[in-house]
């Protein structure tokens, strides 16, 4: 199909015992962002590998920008632009010249490959320190110079793997704003990441991968919805009365953070959540320090889909 | 694909090119160190036979034949380097040519070797060393040095492909070391403990050093050596470049 950039079906790959890929799916429509989101060890990494014809799968029918990853990796490769977890740069070279070499090895010239370099420098900012050589360059400057030599032939389709660990928060946010200069350009990216807020900033779509499948699919929204509409959380003076307030308030489902004396819960009818709770607890004289209504965050989903909200409740 | 093949082997031989002018001083330091070791070897260890005569005259082609056994490690660190860094899996996911990587490898290494044997002899010559065979003979001694450091850089870059981690570089260092010394280079096999003589005359290297010094026409030098010195290496290379290429296309396994 014309309109998918990428195709994956049934993709499995093994690493000695352990299945990395494990019957993975995944369709990426031309154009937009999507987000991986899993938890390390959930197939990420050996995902954007298969994809960027690093790896070979075991099994599976992938294909992008309609090429197949095995068969036809030499195709792929014309079309890809990888970012992988860390700066893949010559860290002795300036950034000039590292955007030269990988210009020159996607054979554009000797000529083309300069005026390409100095284009992209400019774009991230970096014009000024292209004689530097990379190893004095900060996080988030080598950051966008490695991204920089992922976008040398403006590729279909461009991977990003954690695109931002390791950064500080200012080098993430650079990432960030550079990514969302791309989209525009009519780019398809395909973005993993352990860090939820970053699949709600930048991605149209996100996958929720763990233990090597895919266990939702969604937007940001669709997938907030799924875990449930609004949550209440109720934050006590004393952690020590975590268990009696969960045993007395009329609430199912509920999680608890004994280090932030919190604890949480789904609602369906807020107002009658809210006065039910607050009476309860005055009843009770449980002392609370805050009751808010909220909508739940990603990372709420991204435990519950993953299981991990079971953990919590146990532990607490 | 294979039209590139040229082009993009020059152009990562040109990376490490780029690189030397990047940090003259490494270079310099990579060059200068055998020099030290001659010095060292001559003037302190070698004692009383000094660096005149006999003794420099066995030591100077040592020497040469051990500092092509540790441009290995050269080899080894620059490959992982590349490999921990993930710049090796850049290029994998580019539209290269298939072998340029460690064509590009080879070519740089190849050149900064023989920089080292142009030094190497020079600063011999100033000290009063002199070839005493032909123009020939002194060439085909080159071709044998260069021969055995190419045999080197494959053992280099295979041991750099099972290693993945510069860290390991240390542990194949420890081995190189004692490896290149159990050698004719800096003494004759004569002179030690009758087992070790025969460990040293069977080392490839001794094979390599003994033949040069026949060619140089050093006095005394034994002669016969030039087969050995040319079957050893490509026996290496048979061996070793196979599991080097086959080990890189094993990176997507």
């Amino acid at each position: 199909m014309a309109d998918t950039a990428i195709t994956v079906d049934g993709a499995e790959k093994r690493y000695g015992g352990k299945k990395a890929l494990d019957g993975l799916d995944l369709r990426v429509a031309r154009g937009t962002v999507h987000g991986v989101l899993g938890p390390n060890g959930a197939g990420k990494t050996t995902l954007v590998r298969v994809l960027s014809t690093l790896l070979r799968p075991d099994a599976g029918r992938i294909e992008v920008s309609g090429h197949d990853v095995v068969r036809e990796a030499y195709a792929v490769r014309l079309r890809i632009g990888l970012l992988g977890q860390h700066a893949a740069l010559d860290e002795e070279l300036g950034g000039r010249q590292n955007l030269e070499l990988f210009g020159r090895l996607h054979h554009l010239g000797a000529r083309r490959a300069r005026a390409r370099a100095d284009e992209l420098l400019e774009r991230f900012d970096l014009a000024d320190t292209g004689r530097k050589a990379v190893r004095q360059y900060s996080g988030g400057m080598r950051r966008r110079l490695d991204l920089a030599a992922s976008l040398i032939t403006e590729p279909e389709v461009l991977f990003l793997d954690e695109p931002t660990t390791g950064l500080d928060p200012r080098g993430r946010a650079e990432v960030w704003d550079s990514v969302r200069s791309l989209v525009g350009g009519g780019t398809t990216v395909l973005l993993t990441t352990q860090y939820l807020e970053e699949a709600d900033q930048l991605a149209d779509r996100i996958s929720v991968v763990d233990a090597g499948r895919v266990i939702a699919e969604g937007t940001a929204d669709e997938l907030k919805a799924e875990t449930g509409g609004d949550r209440i959380d109720v934050v006590l003076r004393e952690a020590g009365q975590l268990g009696a307030a969960v045993a007395l308030l009329p609430l199912t489902g509920v999680t608890v953070d004994t280090d932030r004396r919190l604890l949480s819960a789904p609602v369906t009818d807020r107002m009658e959540a809210l006065s039910g709770v607050v009476r309860a607890l005055q009843e009770a004289g449980i002392e609370a320090e805050d009751v808010a209504l909220r909508r739940p965050t990603l990372d709420e989903v991204f435990l519950h889909l993953t299981g991990d909200d079971r953990r919590v409740k146990e532990a607490a | 694909m294979t039209a590139y093949a040229l082009t993009d082997s020059w152009t990562m031989t040109r990376r490490e090119l780029a690189r030397w002018a990047r940090q003259p001083v490494q270079l310099v330091v990579n060059l200068i160190f055998p020099v030290m070791l001659l010095l060292m070897f001559g003037y302190l260890i070698g004692g009383g036979r000094g660096v005149n005569g006999e003794y420099r005259d066995y030591l100077i082609p040592g020497m040469l034949a051990l500092t092509m056994a540790f441009g290995l490690e050269g080899t080894m660190i620059a490959v992982t380097r590349d490999l921990d860094k993930g710049v090796i899996d850049r290029f994998r996911s580019m539209p290269m040519a298939d072998g340029a990587v460690l064509v590009g490898r080879s070519a740089a290494d190849m050149l900064q070797s023989a920089m080292a044997l142009v030094v190497l002899i020079g600063v011999g010559a100033a000290l009063g060393w002199r070839v005493h065979g032909g123009p020939v003979a002194f060439l085909g001694a080159v071709g044998l040095l260069l021969l055995f450091r190419f045999a080197m850089l494959w053992i280099g870059i295979y041991l750099a492909l099972v290693a993945g981690k510069p860290e390991m570089v240390q542990a194949v260092q420890i081995l190189v070391w004692p490896i290149g010394f159990l050698s004719n280079a800096l003494a004759l096999p004569d002179t030690m403990p009758g087992w070790l003589g025969t460990v040293v005359e069977w080392n490839p290297m001794s094979h390599t050093a003994t033949a040069v010094r026949d060619l140089f026409g050093t006095p005394g030098a034994e002669s016969g050596h030039v087969g050995a010195a040319l079957v050893w290496p490509l026996a290496l290379l048979a061996v070793f470049f196979p599991l080097a290429v086959r080990r890189f296309g094993r990176l997507s396994r």
